[in-house]
């Protein structure tokens, strides 16, 4: 900011000790999380109002962030889940058409803190060696004793009821004139319900601990499983749910969704390193040999070896390390993504995923009429 | 998919040479295609007229032409090497071009060669405006509303039909030559004319104005599986209206909201996709800044400038991975070069921000207008990376060597607001240095907006920076206030100026207190995957990522942007050197500003830091580095203007030392020297003031050659012809004082010899002379070079040869010196000495096969010429004969004059060399563009001293055949000397004039020659720039004139009645 005088200063401190001093922006409480990394270009507001970063601490690896400034347009969720937000420069004099708020005005709102003119190169190579760590946002315009803060912080334990805290706890129905779909909220991103929108669904969107039963007692098309924070195995539940609806309706899953299939069908999920954020992943589509761009948000992964032995099969791979990208059930009309083919932010090479999920809904109503 | 093995050899077309629009990045990107080529197994045929490149080494490929691309000779290689398939798509729209018209001439379909990466039926669909306008209206992208016109009549009635702003657009040309906005008829006839007349189809696409909108790019790059990404996008500083090439551009975006950026990269991959391009392809779009409206400008299927800039910009090298597209590898199976461990199937994440600055050579020509337009101007361009806009900008500033190293402009005082708001309406070459005086001048933000159409987001950054000056202002040695002003960019020279102390004290303060740069390395993925690239920019922040390593090292100094005098041959010599250090066994470390360069490719030196060339700049890195020494002598004058500042921070200068370039270069120390080894120069001396400048002009006796010290490529070089002009160029052109003096000298007519030579400190080695057709007084670099001296005496070749050794020892020179002589009435003068690489090491390596730049940079890091297996002395002459022939881009800068004299014009060059002087000479004027007709006409004007020899040229042409058509003046010489001769009226007259000739293209060559007096000097001015307009050779020097008339005459036979005597007897 060029006018920092103004700005307080505060803290971001990690479990290994490191600290951090920039200026404070957003709101001048303090934070804890998990401090991870996004390498996406744009998308800023996108990427903090995806609710899949619940609890976490967000480093923007492009240096200026806020450019474009905050629009009413853009939000992937309604409220802000993050614990704070890093960048190396934050835009004070955005300049957009459909600007609204500085992306400060717009934090200090939603009461999420953020730290500023930081060497967030440096912080992410931190993270790039150590694996994603536990960080903290001081609050604004406080010294603290730091030794202490960082003791505090390697014994504080991230919450694991991520899911529950950005799901809805009630259902609401979002209508069309399509295929009746039941959309189950993990802690769903807008751009699904957009992307289902479009294609005329006519959506129900569900809490995420609804059973099986109230799901197939809505007698849907197909159920589509949204993306959502944390650990896949904290939702046990959720994993009982799924098991239960495969091969009574036509599944689509998107980031948790799909680690929920995989789970649901037998595999095994692991923490990632440090995780694949950002707007320029390469997924490999097996069958048509492509390579697709793709929007990613995830922190755990599915282990390829622990679907050998499941009725699924790998339909996508990650170009660079290989991990898991997408599978499919080999007898249900069944498939999820690991990544996120509703892009916002990021490419939208895979929006086709979309398509299909209304052509397996599609093919399988014929076939149930057929059956009738 | 893996690689062709159906195919074995591969012809790569080059761009020849560098012209405005089409310069060193076409160097850099077939360097990189041939060897990506060669990795894969093929064999690699090389065609470029272009010498002073390093992919014509013949490393790079395995077979090399240095010959014109024309459809003649490229037919011929053709013939000759049977090539199996052609790459087209690397060597800039002449590579394109000639690949076209090599399809049309059907030698590829007779001799079954394919064309390899995007196919000719693309080519066409992109490039032909009709064809792409149809292919967009079948995708549903918008276009502006445009029309193809063909004549006047048709553009009068588009513009009656959409109105005013129109934008013309000559189809099939480089950089947009010829085209323009209209804001009326009198700029619509101007600009619709011109664009005909460039166009090789004339054919022109008049479109409807879009000024204003953002002008977006995007850097796509598609596979033969259909794979398809966006290496880069890149943002215009400037809105649409002015041509990319001159605009200030950073990457990535800016201003574009995800949902914008993902919308328009959508668009940019459909459009790939169905060109069905295989390999590199750059986008142009304009977004309207108040709603998601966008529309297609245009589509590059191929390599281009900005795909050299978003490789460089990312690290990303896509002509080389286009290169393997091209034989069928996809990018999914290719690894990213700069990770190593990530596949080439990604889109690179940038971590910082990059700001490219163009260089326009507006210094050079005064005349010309300086206003920018759809029509690329610049010839060259500088890149800066830092972690802020404020800090890349400034850093960029400070890398154009205009003198600016600030966003200020140098005597603001004598600017009037009026004048201000002019030149931020209509944009020029200093419009960013405009800017930042209006803000200092309390100008809002809002206000520049309405003026310039710059977008709010770029101005505030600008804002910021004027702001701080304030703050910097007031605090002086404030720590806090320092490390934040570097932070965002400003040089120390401007702290300096605003702390009112040297510029090194501000140096040391920061040294004392630690606020120095750290070096973040380039590596496509922000960070989230180790990489080893070698590719480091400095930034004010807390962790250095560049590592000293154990091995001694040696920096080089790269030369900057191409600007005219200081060209790609200097890059040449550059990359030479650091590949010599590296053979020598040290760690070889440049330093360079210019994205379009070989030497800016991460993979030829241990490491690269992208950084200004500056003493700030460079010293951080010595700091860091801690290299055996420095070598200035190899980047130009950039290098040497740095090597004094260095030294006196304790820097080793290696090779020629510091006092000795001194020498050489001071004028009175040069002079002491000559005089020591006893070596005549013309009569000449230094003056400071006006008032001596005439006092020794007089006693020298006129014509005199007066220029500053201490210049590149002649810059404000004049020859002056009496008491009056002198005193005019001294009060005008230049501004004389005790640092700055002005050189005076003798003017001599004569033959001009240029040497080259290496000097270890005790041997000599002249690997070649070169003698120019043009007699001094034309700038080395504008002149016809020949190799070897064709009329000199063994006598004189002996005098060059000692004089050479003598002044190579005497001057002390380790490393590469230039020399240029004139031999005037039998005696041989030393002109000038250059203690540094010259624009002909290039030239003279290739034809000799002496490395030139490779022993001179082992000979300064300590072996011996001997050592290195060189015979001192010259060396024999090569079989053959070789011309180096200047190209010069004057149809892109209007009102510029195009005579020829000690100021250097030209902006490349071409080698011709076959057997005879009269081939090699038809061969290098071919390359250069020069439509050689054996009949037609001769226009003729020139000055009275030039007359006598004028007749001669006259009587010659009328020999073989050519009408000759003069002014009167000339003509009534002519016609004294029984040549029969057309007269025309001069310009005003009533009859046919002067200009109609040229404007009906009723004659092939016109020579025309300064003339002072009897003619207004802007007739003449204005004859030589219709022909340039209306692409005919012009010719200003009779010596031009006359090797011109030796290559017809080898041409043609004389048609001759028989002898009275011989029929009577």
């Amino acid at each position: 900011m060029a006018g920092g005088e103004r700005m307080k200063m505060r803290y971001l401190l990690l479990e290994d000790g490191t600290v951090f001093k920039g200026n404070a922006f957003g709101s001048e409480e303090g934070s804890f999380g998990e401090v991870i990394f996004t390498t996406a270009m744009t998308g800023y507001q996108e990427s903090i109002s995806d609710p899949s970063n619940c609890g976490q601490i967000l480093t923007f690896t492009y240096p200026m962030v806020g450019n474009y400034g905050v629009n009413p347009e853009d939000f992937e969720s309604i409220d802000l889940a993050l614990s704070g937000v890093v960048v190396r420069e934050l835009a004070e004099q955005p300049s957009n058409f459909r600007s609204q708020n500085t992306l400060h005005e717009f934090l200090e709102a939603k009461n999420i803190p953020g730290i500023e003119g930081i060497d967030t190169r440096k912080l992410t190579r931190i993270i790039r060696n150590h694996g994603s760590l536990k960080g903290k946002l001081t609050k604004a315009g406080e010294e603290v004793n730091i030794a202490e803060e960082i003791e505090k912080l390697k014994a504080t334990v991230i919450p694991t009821n991520v899911v529950q805290q950005v799901s809805i706890t009630r259902p609401y129905p979002s209508p069309g004139r399509g295929k009746r779909v039941v959309l189950v909220d993990f802690g769903m991103k807008h751009g699904i319900l957009r992307e289902l929108n479009k294609r005329d669904c006519d959506i129900t969107v569900v809490p995420y601990n609804t059973s099986a039963k109230e799901i197939l007692g809505m007698f849907p098309d197909g159920v589509m499983l949204s993306n959502g924070p944390g650990d896949p195995t904290d939702i046990p539940e959720a994993i009982e749910m799924v098991k239960e609806i495969i091969g009574q309706v036509p599944i689509f899953g998107v980031c948790l969704g799909h680690q929920l299939i995989s789970l649901a069908s037998g595999a095994t999920s692991f923490k990632l390193k440090f995780g694949h954020r950002g707007g320029n992943h390469p997924v490999k589509d097996l069958k048509t040999g492509r390579t697709e761009l793709t929007s990613q948000n995830h922190g755990y992964s599915i282990d390829a070896d622990s679907i050998e032995n499941t009725d699924l099969e790998i339909t996508h791979i990650a170009l660079n390390d290989g991990t898991v990208e997408g599978v499919k059930h080999k007898k249900f009309p069944v498939y999820s993504v690991q990544f996120h083919p509703e892009g916002s932010s990021g490419p939208e090479d895979s929006k086709h995923l979309f398509d299909q999920f209304i052509e397996l809904m599609n093919a399988n109503s014929k076939k149930e009429n057929s059956h009738a | 998919m893996p690689k062709r093995k159906d195919i074995e050899t591969i012809l790569v077309i080059g761009s020849g040479p560098i012209v405005i629009g089409q310069a060193a990045e076409f160097d850099y990107a077939g360097t990189q295609a041939c060897i990506s080529l060669k990795e894969e197994g093929y064999r690699v045929i090389l065609v470029n007229s272009n010498p002073a490149t390093i992919m014509t080494d013949t490393e790079i490929a395995d077979k090399v032409y240095i010959e014109p691309i024309t459809l003649p000779f490229v037919s011929k290689i053709i013939r000759k090497e049977r090539p199996d398939a052609i790459l087209p798509t690397l060597g800039g729209q002449t590579g394109l071009n000639m690949a076209i018209e090599l399809d049309e001439s059907g030698i590829l379909d007779e001799l079954g060669i394919e064309i390899l990466g995007t196919k000719l039926e693309a080519i066409h669909k992109a490039e032909d405006r009709d064809l792409f306008r149809n292919l967009m209206n079948e995708l549903g992208e918008p276009v502006p509303e445009s029309d193809i016109i063909h004549n006047i009549i048709e553009a009068k009635a588009f513009v009656e039909r959409i109105g005013y702003p129109v934008i013309v657009r000559p189809a099939f040309t480089l950089g947009g030559t010829g085209g323009g906005i209209c804001h009326n008829d009198a700029d619509l006839v101007e600009f619709v004319t011109s664009g005909l007349k460039y166009s090789p189809v004339t054919q022109c696409l008049l479109e409807k104005s879009i000024a204003g909108y953002k002008e977006i790019e995007y850097e796509v790059m598609r596979d033969s599986a259909d794979n398809a990404i966006v290496v880069c996008n890149m943002e215009n500083v400037d809105a649409v209206g002015i041509h990319t090439g001159d605009s200030i551009v950073v990457a990535p975006t800016q201003t574009l909201s995800d949902r914008e950026n993902q919308m328009l990269r959508n668009v940019s991959l459909k459009i790939i996709r169905a060109l069905k391009i295989e390999g590199g392809c750059n986008v142009q779009l304009a977004l309207d800044p108040y709603s998601f409206n966008y529309y297609i400008i245009e589509v590059n299927p191929r390599v281009s400038r900005s795909s050299a800039l978003a490789s460089k910009a990312t690290g990303y090298p896509i002509a080389k991975l286009a290169a393997k597209i091209a034989v069928g590898l996809s990018l999914d199976e290719m690894m990213n070069p700069v990770t190593e461990k990530t596949y080439a199937c990604f889109e690179p994440a940038l971590d910082y921000i990059v700001a490219k600055i163009p260089r326009w050579p507006f210094d050079k020509f005064e005349s010309a207008k300086r206003n920018l337009g759809t029509q690329m101007k610049a010839t060259g361009e500088v890149m800066s990376l830092g972690r802020t806009f404020e800090e890349a900008i400034l850093k960029s500033v400070r890398s154009l060597e205009t003198g600016h190293f600030h966003i200020e402009m140098k005597n603001p005082e004598s600017i009037t607001d009026e004048w201000m708001e002019k030149r931020i309406r209509r944009a020029g070459d200093e419009r960013l240095f405009f800017i930042g005086e209006a803000l200092r001048r309390g100008v809002s933000v809002e206000q520049i907006h309405e003026w310039s159409q710059i977008d709010l987001f770029f101005l505030n950054k600008l804002q910021n920076i004027v702001q701080y000056e304030k703050e910097i202002q007031a605090k002086p040695f404030d720590q806090e206030v320092l490390y934040k002003a570097k932070r965002m960019g400003f040089a120390d020279k401007t702290i300096a100026k605003y702390w009112n102390v040297k510029e090194i004290e501000v140096y040391n303060f920061k040294k004392e207190h630690n606020i120095v740069p750290v070096y973040k390395m380039v590596d496509t993925c922000a960070g989230e995957f180790e990489s080893e690239t070698p590719y480091f920019y400095g930034t004010y922040e807390e962790e250095n990522e560049s590592i000293r390593t154990e091995k001694e090292s040696v920096i080089v100094l790269g030369s900057g942007p191409i600007r005219i005098g200081q060209g790609v041959e200097f890059d040449y010599a550059t990359v030479h050197s650091v590949w010599a250090i590296k053979e020598a066994g040290y760690e070889a470390i440049i330093i360079n500003n210019n994205p379009e360069t070989v030497s800016t490719d991460f993979s030829i030196s241990d490491k690269l830091y992208f950084e200004p060339l500056t003493v700030e700049d460079v010293m951080h890195i010595v700091d860091l580095e801690q290299p055996k020494g420095v070598v200035v002598q190899f980047g130009g004058q950039t290098a040497i203007n740095l090597a004094a500042a260095l030294e006196e921070r304790g820097v080793k200068i290696l090779g020629t030392t510091l006092e000795d370039i001194d020498r050489a270069e001071n004028r009175n120390e040069f002079e002491a020297a000559l005089h020591e080894i006893d070596i005549p120069q013309p009569l000449g001396k230094t003056a400071v003031s006006v008032e001596e400048a005439v006092i020794i002009a007089n006693e020298i006796g006129y014509p005199v050659l007066v220029r500053p010290s201490y210049v590149l490529g002649g810059r404000a070089m004049q020859i002056v012809y009496n008491e009056q002009e002198i005193q005019h160029y001294m009060e005008h052109a230049v501004d004389a004082s005790p640092e700055k003096p002005v050189l005076i000298d003798r003017y001599l007519t004569g033959t001009e010899i240029e040497v080259d030579a290496i000097c270890d400190g005790e041997n000599v080695l002249i690997p070649g002379i070169m003698e120019h057709i043009e007699r001094a007084g034309v700038h080395s670099g504008d002149s016809i070079a020949v190799y070897p001296p064709q009329k000199l005496s063994q006598q004189h070749i002996d005098t060059l040869v000692d004089y050479t050794t003598r002044l190579a020892k005497g001057l002390k020179i380790v490393g590469l010196m230039n020399i240029q002589y004139v031999i005037s009435k039998d005696e041989v003068y030393v002109i000038e000495v250059n203690p540094r690489s010259s624009r002909t090491v290039p030239f003279l390596s290739k034809i000799t096969s002496i490395p030139m730049a490779n022993i001179a940079t082992k000979a300064i890091l300590g072996q011996s010429i001997i050592e290195q297996g060189y015979t001192p002395g010259l060396a024999p002459n090569r079989q053959g004969v070789y011309v180096k022939v200047p190209v010069f881009s004057f149809a892109k800068l209007r009102r510029v004059d195009i005579t020829l004299g000690p100021e250097m014009k030209s902006t490349g060059e071409v080698m011709g060399k076959d057997i005879t002087l009269e081939k090699a000479l038809y061969k290098g004027l071919v390359a250069a563009g020069m439509e050689i007709k054996d009949y037609g006409s001769v226009l003729m004007t020139v000055s009275d001293k030039d007359k006598e020899e004028a007749i001669e040229i006259a009587k010659r042409f009328n020999h073989i055949g050519f009408r000759i058509i003069a002014t009167e003046g000339t003509a009534k010489a002519i016609q004294k000397a029984g040549i029969p001769v057309d007269i025309v009226d001069k310009i005003g007259s009533k009859g046919t004039t002067i200009l109609d000739v040229i404007q009906k293209g009723d004659a092939q060559f016109v020579i025309n020659t300064l003339t002072k007096g009897m003619q207004p000097e802007r007739d003449g001015f204005r004859i030589r720039r219709e022909s340039v307009e209306n692409g005919i050779p012009c010719l200003t020097s009779l010596d031009t004139a006359e090797a011109m008339l030796r290559v017809i005459e080898s041409m043609t036979f004389s048609t001759e009645t028989m002898k009275h005597e011989e029929v009577r007897s």
